[in-house]
């Protein structure tokens, strides 16, 4: 509390004469450097922006959840029903395990993938066409998701060139409509999925793995270490910060995929591709249930929030060993 | 010190909840609902565009296939030219792009002036009961388009004061063009197998088989994007189901179910038309485009559309394709779903109502109708007065046939609010055979009668 009054008056005066007598009666009570109440002012600008795009939207959002309200007449309140809705309606449900899988394709595969790739390619040394490579497993990254998912619609066609190579080798009976098929067209989104976010964790993990002192590899070698215990010795813990941030990325370009359903399958066959986000649209514009929507797009939030602290803590406290 | 932060956080919560529960959704808009009093009479309303001083006129549209695309632009430049106080701002986005749009827009303070809205109950009949449309009755009556829509025309975009009754009641929008969905067939085809355009549903099958034998494909179709199911199954049921039970369960009306004998019959035959292999291989993976474009090519016999493909179709195909009405089955009539293209309204929120409704009366005038004729459309009414040929032609003297013989059947998911959500999903799940026939009826009876009771 005592250091209140000279904080203020400090804060006052930044534009003032700062008389060298104040500032060190100022130090005294605290840590050195400017008053910590100014801090505040530094970072006003942004707070106003966040506050303006974020925090009101998801205020009203909030709001909205607690109302049965069709987005254009009056509303009723219905207090948590909508949450509890989110919880018991099989569709909704059903669309959340739908994003469990998705985490296997957009996470799991392409991180997996990723590191053997990267610590393969770290292994290679100078291997030719390196570069090219590089370029081809980062490609998908830089193409907007919207022509991926064209792209891949049409390579999923039943006349497609996914079947037409399956037929081409004989493999008749695994020829189908992929995005038509009940039991394969998640997987088929999630593989494209899996198409996309490789590179990225590819890129991410080759310049972790860059940075790893080429000594203990030798050391290793020397000590007998086969490629095996190398990479688990070596090569993963030295880019635990890099998985952190890959699983962090990818997870949550799963939990929030929206692009990919919605031009690939709107959700169907049935609801059989529904995932979170697209049911937040599919309520709030297609079927008028605006508190819906908005109750599941906030517990779709708390969780990718949930789920992103996780990640991160494991990375964090691995890092620290 | 710690024990004041966890009371401000008490309070900065209780307040939070507080304010949460002040100030609910929608409210803002409470002070002039109803509009009971303030609806123009006909001696209110002004007709003379020329008379209305500077005005920006925005029109919302969703006319961006090729020849719809075409007839409004012509439309609009007439209009200007005609009065060149009045400037239209179009705004012109795909059909679900303009509804996920609407919604806002419509609510908020600055409205467009003339927009397209879907005259289904979930989206002109839910608009109505939150008075975000104007009723265009004063107007009509000025207008004379009481005289020049017929009645079954002017009932699609009818509805009572509180969106709750469909059919009837207030007149709020008016469409520029008839909209059937009906059989487009590959004449040189049919000729290769000897086959009668069918007229019957037996026809239909016969000519199925005989394609399937010649080894070609009976029906294209694509049904990946989940509405051309609707017009497909609408397609099969207008077949086994009598008029007035689709008419009830297409505009939710009491009086019919969807469990019936003949609807059971309907559901049964479309499961039938899969195993056999009636419909292309592997519909459920290819979409709409794709399927109308293949048959283009020569990919199938059949293909069950609406007119708005008959610009497409007759550019791609020539004098090769030909349009039928649903072949006659149990009811002996050839019932055809369709109705209205989309019809154009007036924001309640629009500051230039007067002007809006000159610029609907423009683009539906009988000079209108020809220039939708020209650009391949199909006029909703005048069309007996158009000269046309080829495919035109043909889908010309169904939609006459479809008028005077009283055939129209309306689309089903006009029936309640979600019902475009419940229907499109379930008929993938059937033709899927994940749900039996039974289920998927009884799945949409339960909605039905929901919306019916309620």
């Amino acid at each position: 509390m005592e250091r209140t009054q000279p904080a203020r008056a400090g804060a006052g005066e930044t534009h003032g004469e700062p008389a060298t007598g104040r500032r060190a009666a100022k130090r005294r009570g605290g840590p050195p450097g400017e008053p910590r109440k100014l801090a505040y002012l530094y970072i006003l600008p942004a707070l106003l922006v966040f506050v303006l795009f974020i925090g009101w939207p998801l205020f009203r959002s909030a709001t909205f959840s607690l109302y049965e309200w069709d987005g254009l007449g009056s509303s009723t309140w219905v207090g948590l029903s909508n949450y509890s809705a989110v919880f018991s309606d099989p569709a909704l449900r059903g669309a959340f395990i739908h994003a469990l899988v998705l985490i296997v394709f957009y996470a799991v595969v392409p991180v997996s993938l990723g590191l053997m790739l990267a610590a393969t390619m770290m292994r290679a040394g100078r291997m030719r066409g390196l570069g090219v490579f590089r370029v081809l497993i980062f490609l998908p990254q830089v193409v907007p998701m919207v022509v991926v998912a064209i792209a891949w619609r049409q390579i999923y066609e039943p006349t497609g060139p996914l079947n037409s190579v399956l037929r081409a080798v004989g493999l008749d009976g695994l020829a189908r409509p992929w995005l038509g098929d009940y039991t394969w067209a998640l997987p088929a989104v999630g593989l494209v999925g899996t198409w996309v976010g490789t590179g990225l964790c590819f890129v991410l993990f080759l310049a972790g793995m860059a940075k790893i002192p080429r000594e203990l590899y030798e050391a290793a070698r020397l000590d007998g270490a086969r490629a095996r215990q190398e990479f688990f010795s070596i090569t993963l813990p030295a880019v635990r910060g890099e998985l952190a941030v890959a699983l962090t990325l990818t997870i949550i370009a799963a939990l929030k995929t929206f692009d990919l359903v919605y031009v690939m399958t709107s959700g169907g066959p049935g609801r059989q591709t529904a995932v979170p986000s697209f049911e937040v649209y599919r309520h709030a514009f297609l079927i008028g249930e605006v508190g819906t929507a908005t109750a599941l797009a906030l517990v779709l939030t708390a969780i990718v929030f949930v789920v992103t602290v996780l990640v991160n803590r494991i990375g964090a406290e691995r890092g620290q060993r | 010190m710690r024990r004041t932060r966890t009371w401000a956080r008490l309070a900065a919560a209780a307040t939070a909840v507080a304010v949460l529960a002040a100030c609910a959704p929608g409210d803002d808009n409470n002070g002039d609902d109803g509009g009971d009093g303030t609806e123009p009479t006909a001696e209110d309303v002004a007709t003379d565009p020329a008379e209305m001083g500077d005005i920006v006129l925005t029109v919302w549209d969703q006319e961006v296939r090729g020849g719809q695309s075409e007839q409004i632009e012509e439309l609009n430049a007439a209009f200007e030219e005609a009065y060149p106080n009045i400037t239209i701002d179009r705004v012109s986005r795909s059909t679900d792009d303009l509804r996920t749009t609407l919604r806002l827009a419509l609510s908020g303070d600055d409205a467009p002036d003339v927009v397209q809205a879907n005259n289904g109950r979930a989206e002109m009949g839910q608009y109505v009961a939150s008075s975000m449309l104007a009723p265009l009755d004063a107007y009509a009556e000025e207008y004379g388009w009481f005289d020049r829509f017929p009645e079954s025309v002017r009932a699609l975009a009818m509805y009572s004061d509180d969106g709750a009754v469909y059919g009837e009641g207030n007149l709020y929008g008016l469409p520029q063009m008839g909209e059937i969905v009906g059989l487009f067939y590959n004449k040189t085809k049919l000729d290769e197998l000897g086959v009668d355009p069918p007229a019957t549903t037996e026809d239909l099958i016969a000519a199925f088989d005989a394609a399937l034998d010649a080894g070609e494909v009976p029906m294209q179709f694509g049904n990946s994007e989940p509405w051309a199911g609707i017009h497909q199954y609408g397609f099969v049921q207008n077949q086994f189901v009598d008029a007035e039970t689709i008419s009830d369960l297409g505009f939710g009306r009491p009086g019919s179910s969807w469990t019936s004998e003949d609807n059971v019959a309907a559901a049964e035959a479309i499961i039938d038309w899969v195993d056999t292999g009636y419909f292309v291989e592997g519909f459920s993976g290819i979409d709409y485009d794709s399927a109308w474009q293949s048959f283009a090519q020569g990919e199938g016999v059949f293909f069950t559309g609406g007119t708005w493909l008959v610009a497409d179709l007759a550019d791609a195909m020539g004098d090769e394709v030909g349009f039928l009405l649903t072949p006659a089955g149990a009811s002996g009539q050839n019932l055809v779903t369709g109705g209205i293209s989309i019809p154009w309204s007036i924001p309640a929120r629009s500051q230039n109502q007067d002007a809006a409704a000159a610029y609907i009366d423009f683009i539906t005038s009988a000079d209108a109708m020809a220039t939708i004729t020209e650009t391949g459309n199909l006029p909703v009414v005048d069309a007996e007065q158009q000269d046309v040929d080829g495919l035109q032609a043909e889908v010309f003297d169904a939609w006459a046939q479809a008028g005077a013989e009283n055939l129209l059947v309306p689309y089903l998911d006009y029936a309640t609010e979600t019902f475009y959500d419940t229907i499109t999903a379930a008929i993938q799940d059937l033709l899927a055979e994940q749900r039996s026939p039974q289920e998927f009826l009884e799945h949409l009876e339960s909605e039905y009668t929901a919306q019916v009771d309620g």
